[in-house]
């Protein structure tokens, strides 16, 4: 392969608005939760169970999680495109990532749901 | 006044260093080039670029205090001192402050930087209205002295693909002209992770602007062109 500078690859729109778009999944989410906490008159176990015992705010959690590993992968790979050069090494840190979030979400459904 | 300059001749200097000046001048209205032209009288060897000495040309374009900006138009009155002055930080080094601008007139270029209109040329101009004339405003004056982009973080990891907020701006100035009809091809041309959305708003460009101009901007603007076609 002839080391030329290549670009084009005609994707990044999307992502750019993912990233907006879920940061405002979260930030919705923390003031949500923020706010709960703020209007309990006591504050224990019970409290947080009793949050999240209902499917709604276990449905809504999922949401923010499935944001928040979506914002962080364009986030990583922003990171490495910009700081590893070798297209190998980044491959592989991608692949890395992406495996990782993906164990995340499984293990977040097994959280939430208590399974 | 007391300067210290970054001084590096690749055929003497095995590594660059930093000169100390002293100039037996009232700072007044005097600006940076000046003091930088009588230094140059001391030291014959100091290196730099200029031409115009008013803003204009954008050749003596440098690292004040470490801020990029235009010798031409810095008051000398408005610097601390010691003066310390590099060349724009993220370009190859020629000689002192003389950076070698290719890589930034790679990407300027990179983005087609005339009008394209395949109609046959009319009797006489080619005419706008006056509101599509204002479109242009706030992009046509870049002079492309490279304050913008040799501050910009994305452009120092990726000078090879990054467009850069000069670039950028330029593509704006002719995505937004009424006059072309390249626009979907301009706005192909840019959809990259790397050429276009490298730029994560961290506005020095629009911070170090000799000509206060806002490149962030415009590259905000090109985003939504792209959202408007997509959606």
């Amino acid at each position: 392969m002839v080391n030329r500078i290549v670009t084009g690859a005609h994707y990044g729109l999307r992502d750019w608005l993912v990233q907006r778009v879920t940061a405002v999944v979260m930030a919705i989410y923390s003031a949500v939760v923020v706010v709960f906490l703020l209007l309990q008159p006591e504050f224990g176990y019970d409290t947080w169970a009793g949050l999240f015992s209902g499917n709604p705010m276990r449905t809504f959690s999922m949401l923010f999680l499935l944001s928040l590993f979506y914002h962080a992968w364009i986030g990583m790979r922003d990171i490495v495109m910009d700081y590893i050069k070798p297209a190998s090494i980044r491959l592989t840190i991608h692949v890395l990532v992406i495996l990782a979030l993906v164990l995340y979400v499984i293990w977040s459904v097994q959280i939430l749901w208590g399974l | 006044m007391k300067f210290k300059i970054y001084r590096y001749n690749p055929d003497i200097d095995t590594a660059p260093y930093m000169q100390d000046f002293d100039l037996n001048l009232e700072s007044g209205d005097a600006m940076l080039l000046d003091a930088l032209m009588m230094l140059r009288k001391q030291d014959d060897s100091l290196g730099f670029r200029k031409s115009c000495r008013e803003g204009v040309c954008g050749s003596d374009a440098m690292n004040i205090n470490g801020r990029n900006g235009l010798a031409c138009i810095t008051s000398l009155s408005s610097l601390k001192q010691p003066v310390e002055i590099r060349p724009l930080p993220g370009l190859p080094v020629i000689r002192d402050l003389i950076v070698d601008m290719t890589q930034f007139f790679k990407q300027y270029h990179s983005i087609k930087p005339y009008l394209v209109n395949n109609d046959p040329p009319p009797e006489t101009e080619r005419l706008q209205s006056p509101k599509d004339r204002l479109e242009l405003d706030g992009l046509y004056e870049c002079i492309l002295c490279g304050c913008c982009t040799t501050s910009c973080p994305s452009f120092w990891w990726n000078p090879d693909k990054f467009v850069g907020p000069a670039g950028l701006l330029q593509a704006y100035r002719f995505i937004a002209d009424t006059r072309d009809q390249d626009t979907a091809a301009r706005l192909d041309n840019l959809e990259d992770p790397y050429r276009l959305f490298r730029c994560h708003t961290i506005m020095n460009c629009v911070d170090v602007c000799p000509k206060e101009l806002n490149p962030t901007e415009a590259i905000g603007k090109i985003k939504d062109m792209m959202v408007k076609r997509a959606v």
